[in-house]
């Protein structure tokens, strides 16, 4: 067991780990922030997409002792301070973006990365960037046009007829 | 205007605002005090003999709480099949026995062995490794046709073979659909397979037992679309827990698609487990292991023959299709090549005669069963399929080939034995055509060709019967549970209401819906109402959800227990009005006496029910908490048109879908965007069928994709913006919101879409190709178009 330290929406937290530990286990199991999601064990489903130091990471694919001092911003600190959902968490709200909602934490955070590098992407970029995130109750039209939507382009109301 | 309140508004979902800020609770947010956990030491082969389990070094392992193996399940029942099916000559299924832990022998790879439970998954894990099973492999069969000739190895040595039945259908109509098939002017064969599928939900099954022996009452929280039929499958046939001591709990579940319905050995393996360790015990699926033990779908091998007259009307049907069961009977396996299959065959044209034969086969695979449309997917492509190629052998336009044998009058009795309340199929094929601007698609081909590219257009219709069921019909058809829905409407004395519904939401949104229709009722705000599902302790006894049946027979059950709280609260009303309840009218939410200006509001009714001062004590009880069961008197019948538009890259066989629309009837709407969510969710389900998915075994029962590296499943840049519609609508005609169910309509109906626009792209460009079959990966099309 080693003992790590880092930020975590904000916080300052530590625990101890074995040198086998995922960050996603030590956020989940140890945290209890579980928010983010498991979906499988080879990341390739995108579902445990946290940010570690400003990018995009899969969590179940770093060890939790290698974030070490790292800053790690989970689903969980993706809400304003006053507690309402932040920009990207409503659009995805608006043009319903999430059916069953478990990939959808790995969704936003890959979105916000997105927007981060990208303000204005095309749709193209969009389906391009999210190529590590799976959904399989969407099909990705409203993830698509949420995250559109939450770079401020023009998308169409949901259900317009 | 679109409206913005009740039926018909896009209204957005509630239960979004906890899964995007990640406070969701799925199953495997759940830990117990003290819980352990559980690693299953699987088998590696397909087929074998177990000779010995060598236990001892992994129970002295670290942190090792208990080991079983399937000798501690002797006393204990198998997984049970909830449909038996009867053959072709009246004798029953074939029905192996199927242990939570193996018995003797595995039949599958991922087949359960051993399960070591420890007080980490670490130390769960890496005991498991010090664990050895000593197997005798056996020969596997894996290919349906071989598994029933003659001198196969057999899955099951107590059984007489590997055919679990040979079920003909409709019997009776054999002889003269031979006959027809016989003298018909002409007769189109096609020979196809419907590849085998992984449901793959994002979130892999979970299960957490506990056991409380201060009351000897069990609780299984688990990853299920329907947790009370897991407490009778389990409690009456598995644990014999009598169901007044065995509590499921379903929370937020992600995603079913109907791999979530059946009961799995893991969920009775944690709940033995935790009674006999007096702990908590948890199990929490890898992915890998998600591949090979949640029940697959499809995997039908079928020979489709349509006969036509010189006008092109359709004379006759007949089919034999192979269907895979895998190793063992999944909960409702026997029933989707047969009853969902093989009443479907009519689709939406009028053919008199039609004979489906379908041979049900054990191999060493993951057993096979429902996923989203099960048996009907199968249906509609190899009729679709047919018909295309019809279309082109006989020199007719494949829309008008369609619309000359279309169902036009309702209600509709076709030769398999169900009865189409309504439809109108030419009303969604004049949509289709609109909003795909197939009118256009002559100057796009030009583009594409111009651009190097083959573009392609594919058209079908589907139907489909869901709103899953009349309990007397599918009683009679072999289905050993009912196919009611129930719901309690609770309203409190300040008004509002909790609806307790057996039905259950994996993303559906039924928290969102379900308000939407009790505030049209009573006319109030949504916002007055709660639904509470996922709970047999606060749930009354429902069938889940699954079947596209949620509103169509729980959304009923909730509108039948919502009329009888009107009926009492319109009484105490008119008690409090000093008139007669027959002259009480309830407009958004006022009760008021016809044609005079007394009204009592429904806060104030509902405060008098709970507070009986001034009440009608002598003719009806206090309180106003209503339930109702509701058992549909029939099927109910969404149909729609598919368009598909691809480009096939020559060079590569590489296809794109460049659009893809869809125009659905799916009756009355309560929320319009959730009903195109679903379409869009079931569109990249039917369009992964058809493009990239497809469950690999090996000749020795090895399954090749069993990850997210091997198992294509669809991503973001495999799929178009989706263009849908549902303006066609004829209500259903036999529940009281007139509704038909969305859920499985976009992954029945797109992948023959798909086939039909590559095949024709392919033959636009002088290749004589008739059929490729799913998934049409690029060298599959390379290889079709280079002959």
């Amino acid at each position: 067991m080693t003992t790590v330290s880092m930020t975590v929406n904000g916080k300052s937290v530590s625990g101890d780990v074995e040198g086998r530990t995922l960050l996603s286990a030590f956020l989940r199991e140890d945290l209890g922030l579980t928010g983010t999601h498991v979906g499988c064990d080879t990341s390739q489903c995108g579902a445990c997409v946290v940010h570690v130091d400003g990018k995009a990471v899969k969590a179940c694919s770093v060890f939790a002792g290698e974030c070490d001092g790292s800053e790690v911003t989970t689903i969980e600190g993706m809400a304003n301070a006053d507690g309402s959902m932040g920009t990207i968490q409503q659009a995805f709200q608006d043009y319903h973006g999430l059916q069953c909602g478990f990939c959808t934490p790995g969704m936003v955070m890959s979105a916000a990365a997105l927007l981060a590098e990208n303000p204005t992407p095309s749709e193209a970029e969009i389906r391009h960037y999210l190529e590590g995130n799976i959904c399989r109750c969407t099909g990705y039209h409203n993830i698509v046009r949420a995250i559109q939507a939450a770079s401020g382009q023009d998308v169409a109301p949901v259900a317009a007829e | 205007m679109p409206k913005d309140h009740g039926i018909g508004a896009s209204n957005k979902r509630r239960e979004d605002v906890r899964f995007l800020t990640g406070r969701g609770k799925y199953t495997d947010d759940i830990n117990l005090a003290g819980q352990a956990y559980v690693h299953f030491v699987r088998s590696d082969v397909a087929h074998g003999t177990i000779n010995k389990i060598y236990t001892t070094a992994a129970a002295a392992a670290d942190g090792v709480v208990g080991i079983f193996t399937g000798a501690d399940f002797e006393g204990v029942g198998g997984l049970p099949c909830g449909w038996q099916v009867t053959d072709r000559h009246g004798n029953p299924m074939q029905e192996p026995p199927h242990p939570v832990l193996a018995q003797g022998k595995v039949r599958h790879v991922g087949d359960p062995i051993a399960a070591v439970v420890a007080t980490s998954y670490e130390a769960a894990r890496d005991a498991a490794a010090l664990l050895d099973v000593d197997i005798a492999e056996l020969p596997a069969v894996v290919d349906m046709k071989a598994a029933v000739a003659d001198g196969a190895t057999k899955v099951h040595d107590e059984l007489e073979s590997n055919l679990c039945y040979d079920w003909g259908f409709v019997e009776e109509n054999r002889d003269a659909v031979d006959t027809a098939i016989k003298n018909a002017h002409h007769v189109t064969t096609l020979e196809l397979v419907n590849n085998r599928l992984i449901p793959n939900a994002m979130e892999p099954r979970v299960a957490v037992g506990a056991y409380d022996p201060t009351n000897d009452e069990s609780t299984l929280y688990t990853t299920s679309q329907n947790p009370h039929v897991i407490r009778l499958l389990m409690g009456a046939f598995v644990l014999g827990i009598p169901e007044h001591k065995l509590r499921v709990v379903a929370p937020d579940v992600g995603g079913g698609f109907g791999s979530k319905i059946f009961h799995y050995a893991e969920e009775a393996f944690c709940t033995f487990a935790a009674k006999q360790l007096k702990m908590p015990v948890k199990w929490t699926a890898q992915r890998s292991e998600s591949f090979m033990t949640d029940a697959h779908g499809r995997d039908h091998v079928t020979k489709i023959e349509l006969a036509l007259d010189a006008e092109g009307h359709f004379q006759a049907i007949r089919t034999e299709t192979y269907a895979n069961m895998g190793a063992y009977l999944s909960t409702f396996a026997p029933s989707v090549p047969t009853w969902l299959h093989g009443t479907l065959m009519a689709g939406n044209y009028k053919t008199p005669l039609i004979y489906v034969n379908v041979k049900a086969v054990f191999t060493n695979t993951v057993p096979v069963d429902a996923y989203r449309g099960a048996g009907r997917p199968e249906a509609t492509f190899q009729l679709e399929r047919v018909i295309d190629v019809a279309a082109r052998e006989m020199g007719i336009d494949p829309v008008e080939l369609r619309r000359k044998n279309f169902v036009t009058e309702f209600p509709y009795a076709t030769p398999v034995a169900v009865e189409y309340d309504t439809g109108d199929y030419n009303a969604v094929m004049d949509k289709a055509l609109e909003i795909a601007d197939v009118a256009g698609f002559d100057a796009r081909a030009a583009a594409s060709q111009a651009a190097g590219k083959w573009r392609g257009l594919g058209i079908n219709t589907y139907i489909e019967a869901c709103g899953i069921a009349p309990s007397a019909l599918v009683g009679q058809l072999g289905a050993r549970a009912g196919l009611y829905e129930s719901a309690t409407v609770r309203v409190n004395a300040t008004g509002g209401l909790v609806v307790m519904t057996g039905s259950h939401s994996h993303g559906q949104g039924h928290e969102t819906a379900f308000p939407q229709v009790i505030a049209e009722m009573i006319g109030i705000d949504e916002s007055m109402v709660e639904v509470v599902h996922g709970d047999t302790a606060n749930t009354p006894m429902g069938m889940g959800t699954y079947g596209s049946r949620s509103l169509a027979v729980g959304g009923s059950a909730m509108v039948r227990a919502t009329e009888k709280i009107i009926n009492k609260a319109k009484k105490i009303a008119a008690h409090l009005l000093e008139a007669s309840a027959d002259d009480i009218e309830l407009k958004d939410g006022q009760f008021s006496v016809a044609g005079t200006d007394k009204s009592v509001a429904w806060g104030d009714v509902t405060l008098a029910a709970y507070v009986p001062h001034n009440y009608p004590l002598e003719d009806i009880e206090p309180g106003l908490e209503e339930t109702a069961f509701y058992d549909p008197s029939n099927f109910t019948y969404p149909a729609g048109a598919y368009i598909c538009e691809v480009e096939v890259d020559p060079d590569t066989g590489k296809v794109t879908i460049d659009r893809f629309s869809a125009a659905d009837d799916f009756g009355n709407v309560v929320n319009p965007m959730i009903v195109e969510g679903q379409v869009h969710g079931g569109l990249a389900q039917g369009i992964g069928q058809a493009l990239l998915e497809n469950c690999a075994y090996d000749e020795n029962g090895q399954i090749l994709s069993a990850s997210y590296m091997d198992y294509a499943m669809p991503r973001a840049d495999d799929v178009p913006m989706f263009s849908v519609d549902h303006s066609c609508q004829t209500p259903c005609t036999h529940n009281p919101l007139g509704v038909k169910g969305c859920g499985e309509a976009g992954a029945i109906g797109s992948p023959p879409a798909v086939v039909n626009a590559v095949v024709d792209a392919l033959q636009r460009n002088g290749r004589d190709v008739r059929h490729i079959d799913m998934p049409l990966s690029p060298s599959r099309v390379w290889s079709a178009m280079n002959g």
